[in-house]
């Protein structure tokens, strides 16, 4: 690898990448990649209706084409008792549909031809009737009384309604809000958005009929998880089951779960007795994968006249779409949302969730979101801005005033968090200064001023917000996944030679696994980066996990990683005292080698160790030999990362136009592993928090039907939409992870929407708007300038 | 159909239906897996490869109009085992992640440096605004071509 720029071989600092090798020759390797030899190809029919009954599906035109192999339906499905599959929030989800379809872009059969082109020539030659019924498109309106029941394949569900759930301590909010001097309401729709991976879903399944051994490549975040439920649902023997996570391009949460299409691939390759490839299109994607958000919030916040904030108050509509899909600690239906009360100090604050289905594709924890953090920490941050507005004070003064002080931690929330650090007026009086915060209101003033006098010219938005977040999940006695602890394995060979083989369940999709794991391990033993090896992504190489979701690899296998580390130095410590015929009492670590204590000179190196420890060198009574180790971390506590951003907007007033013309990002996940992997991954939420609050929406009309199915209604951002990004640290260290990371995947996603949208609303403020939904189009800000707030999810009026 | 495409120097003469896209031609027929497809809808870019020395969205294209064609795709990017350097600048600046939209964009990186050496940042957006990545949000490709640009001839180490 090429070295221009400062770089650290061995553990912390900012070390070049290990995968761009590949991925800049075109060399790496992702689902659609995979060729097996006699590989078919499978492709899905979807339904056109958002809801109908399936009165009948004709495939005989279908089999009668000559390159197809087969054709599996839900009657197929049926046969194998594999119609219907668990979601990971034990809510059921068809596989195909059999009995009705229940929205647009549901999987009803599934082809399986000679090559990619024919299995979709013949999708078109399947007839199936249907008979269309209402939508329920609204989730405001899925619990009227006369709205049709779409789960009415489960017995005991007589409504749309999936759960209500509360935390948080009532009566208590209610008395402080009775008290309050102002309480400020709002209603806001965080909308339904989608991660869009550049690489779609997909799946390359081969049954091997001599060894009734199945490996699976798809794009999973969560190998572990999809072995154990394929296991569990399909009956198949888990150890005979192998999961491979290739190259994945990009996660954001939308790969979590299992997907019909995977299944199909699988129980293709079964029928058939050969690999089955399947990779969805874009507008499969868009349509029927994860979605993310999807909540419709009422939120109230009370405080006194001199703007002390005493409480929060919360009711959410929660849109899960026609199956609960969401993937989130079973505990934790509306996820982790009750960290609501952000980074504030309260006296009392309740929520109330209640989860609807609705005809739209189901999901729903996605997106960088950390379980529903994203949608807490848009509400909170929308509701003090609001009541700054109310106080016509400053919003920033008003944080300040109300946040968290470093001597309040280790800090219980009202609803229950234990935040375990943070030191939040400095990050956010840091992120002021970056942004010169006084000058850009003066900035403001005196623009204003001048539009006043008759220039055209933007108006100027200056938007603050501040987020905790919550990652890491997490503590297996709170935190599972259908039932699977949230603990992480990791295991760790030394080499005779020194060099070492990390074998780790979380896996990369694009964070830098194979580098920055390689940088924990060399911190903890001294090995330089590139002699670590890191293994990821295959279940039948590593040790059981949940995955990468949730900013929980540097968290929970982070730590797992280090701890394994730590065990290996126990072990060289035994062995050195060996070598060099003292205690190991008698020893001290150092940068790389056991020295005996105050004798540098009487040193061995962990390469000389390891070499030892697999030598004829004779080891104490009941001392093994090598040096490898193994570990399970199960995490005692969340981590808290958190961070202030400041966006700077300028607003056309009579095109609707939003330009961001400067956005400040100062971030503290604790100890920084990689800075630059650091960096680029809140670069990333960064452009993703613009995308959310200026372009991206899923809307649907009022049969349901999807207006966003494609890169041309669905807008991502672009390099033309970004600004070149401030980035600014501090480093609170997690006291209870080993090397005191938090992780810092979402925390970006989390935080920077609410910044935009403070920041386009204080450009508005001249035009008495007090809010209006995301995404902040050209015609939703027109129309908010007018004071008429615009209604994005839906094209219903 | 038979067609002739010349595909990074080497010429293939292959029988192909009138409408394989191009992309699937370079990946399912050449086994040149580097160009990726990825929104069916010109939008997203990670197909972008040359054709005739410009780039283009090989999903907009059928094979058989890139008879008697040149193209260059990533696989052809590096000159006798020696990263463009596009290619270094995108490992030292930190300009991928996932890696999907990358090949991609080294293809409009070099595309941009061949006739503009020198780019502003702007110059650089507007050059890549025809293609999405959802990793970096931009800055660090932005970077990466930057560097390229200070840095013609690459650096001396490879791999």
């Amino acid at each position: 690898m090429t070295v221009t720029q400062e770089r650290a071989t061995v553990g912390f600092g900012r070390t070049l990448r290990k995968e761009d090798a590949r991925f800049v020759r075109g060399k790496g390797t992702y689902v659609d990649d995979v060729v097996l030899p006699g590989m078919l190809h499978g492709a899905m029919l979807r339904s056109p209706y958002a809801h109908a009954r399936i009165v009948s599906i004709d495939t005989s035109q279908a089999l009668a084409h000559p390159k197809v192999k087969a054709v599996i339906t839900g009657e197929t499905l049926q046969g194998l008792n594999l119609a219907w599959m668990p979601t990971l929030s034990y809510d059921t989800q068809a596989v195909l549909a059999t009995d009705k379809v229940r929205f647009q872009g549901q999987e009803v059969a599934f082809v399986i031809a000679e090559d990619h082109y024919s299995a979709r020539d013949a999708v078109e030659l399947i007839e199936v009737e249907y008979e269309p019924l209402p939508a329920v498109v609204d989730a405001k309106r899925a619990l009227d009384p006369d709205t049709p029941v779409i789960r009415d394949d489960k017995e005991e569900q007589t409504t749309n309604r999936i759960f209500d759930w509360e935390a948080g301590d009532r009566a208590e909010t209610d008395e402080v809000f009775a008290r309050a001097d102002v309480v400020v309401a709002q209603d806001m729709l965080y909308p339904r958005v989608h991660p869009s991976p550049l690489e779609t879903c997909g799946a390359v399944a081969h049954m091997e009929p001599a060894t009734g051994k199945l490996t699976v490549w798809t794009t999973t975040q969560a190998p572990h998880a999809h072995r154990t439920v394929y296991a569990l649902v399909a009956g198949l023997p888990e150890h005979k089951i192998r999961i491979i996570a290739p190259d994945i391009g990009g996660g954001f949460g939308n790969k979590v779960g299992i997907y019909p299409g995977y299944v199909c691939a699988i129980v293709g390759s079964i029928v058939t007795g050969a690999p089955v490839k399947w990779v969805e299109d874009r507008a499969e994607h868009l349509m029927s994968t994860a979605f993310a958000r999807d909540y419709h919030m009422r939120g109230e916040i009370a405080a006194t006249r001199d703007g002390k904030i005493l409480g929060l108050r919360v009711n959410v509509i929660a849109d899960h779409g026609a199956f609960n899909a969401t993937a989130q600690p079973s505990k934790f239906p509306a996820g982790f949302f009750h960290v609501f009360t952000g980074s504030y100090d309260l006296q009392a604050a309740h929520c109330k969730v209640t989860g609807v289905y609705t005809n739209k594709a189901p999901g729903g924890v996605a997106y960088a979101c950390s379980f529903r953090i994203t949608e807490a920490v848009y509400l909170v941050e929308r509701m003090v801005d609001l009541l700054a507005r109310e106080l016509d004070v400053d919003p920033a003064q008003l944080r300040m005033q109300n946040l968290l002080r470093a001597e309040q931690f280790p800090y219980t929330t009202p609803t229950g968090w234990e935040y375990d650090s943070g030191d939040y007026p400095k990050t956010l009086q840091l992120a002021l200064e970056m942004a010169g915060y006084d000058e850009l209101r003066a900035e403001q003033r005196r623009r204003r001023e001048r539009i006043a006098a008759g220039e055209k010219l933007p108006e100027m938005g200056i938007g603050v917000s501040f987020f905790t977040e919550a990652v890491g999940a997490g503590p297996r006695k709170h935190m599972d996944i259908l039932g699977l602890g949230m603990a992480d394995g990791a295991e760790l060979r030394i080499h005779p030679t020194g060099k070492a083989v990390l074998r780790i369940s979380v896996q990369t999709q694009g964070q830098g696994h194979e580098t920055t794991f390689a940088q924990i391990v060399g911190n903890e033993l001294g090995l330089p980066t590139e002699d670590i090896e890191v293994v990821h992504g295959d279940t039948d190489q590593t040790p059981f996990g949940l995955g990468t979701y949730g900013s929980r690899s540097t968290p929970v296998s982070g730590a797992a990683t280090a701890v394994v580390a730590r065990k290996v130095r126990e072990r060289a410590r035994i062995v050195a005292a060996a070598m060099l015929e003292v205690s190991p009492d008698d020893l001290e670590w150092d940068a790389g080698g056991w020295q005996v204590r105050g004798d540098p000179d009487q040193r061995k190196t962990i390469q000389e160790i390891a070499l030892a420890a697999h030598s004829n060198l004779e080891l104490p009574e009941g001392v093994e030999g090598h040096l490898d180790a193994t570990t399970v971390y199960n995490p005692p506590n969340l981590t808290y990362p958190f961070g202030a951003y400041v966006c700077v907007v300028d607003v056309d007033t009579e095109t609707g136009q939003v330009k961001v013309r400067r956005f400040i990002a100062v971030d503290d996940c604790g100890v920084r592993i990689n800075p630059m992997v650091v960096e680029g991954q809140i670069h990333g939420g960064l452009a993703d928090g613009i995308g959310m609050a200026l372009m991206q929406v899923m809307a649907f009309d009022q049969d349901g039907n999807h207006l966003a199915a494609n890169f041309m209604d669905y807008l991502l951002p672009t390099a033309m939409e970004c600004p070149s990004w401030e980035l600014g640290e501090t480093v609170t260290p997690s006291p209870h992870h080993p090397i005191g990371a938090k992780g810092v995947g979402e925390s970006a996603t989390v935080g920077s929407p609410a910044a935009v949208v403070n920041a386009v609303l204080d450009a508005l403020a001249p035009y008495g708007g007090r809010h209006a939904d995301m995404p902040l189009t050209p015609a939703a800000v027109w129309l908010a300038r007018q004071g008429r707030p615009l209604r994005t999810d839906l094209a219903i009026e | 159909m038979e067609i002739t495409v010349t595909v990074n120097g080497t010429e293939y003469t292959r029988d192909v239906e009138p409408r394989l896209l191009l992309v699937h031609f370079l990946r399912q027929h050449l086994g040149l897996t580097g160009t990726h497809w990825g929104c069916d809808t010109s939008n997203c870019g990670t197909c972008v490869v040359w054709f005739d020395g410009k780039p283009l969205k090989s999903c907009t294209m059928l094979a058989v109009m890139a008879h008697g064609h040149e193209i260059r795709t990533v696989e052809g990017l590096a000159r006798n085992g020696q990263l463009d350097p596009v290619q270094q600048g995108f490992i030292e600046c930190h300009g991928l992640q996932c890696g999907f939209c990358t090949p991609g964009m080294l293809m409009t990186a070099r595309a941009l440096l061949d006739t503009n050496p020198d780019p502003s940042e702007g110059e650089i957006r507007e050059a890549i605004s025809g293609q999405l990545c959802r990793c970096t949000g931009y800055e660090n490709i932005v970077r990466a071509v930057r560097w390229a640009a200070e840095h013609p001839a690459g650096t001396e180490v490879t791999t």
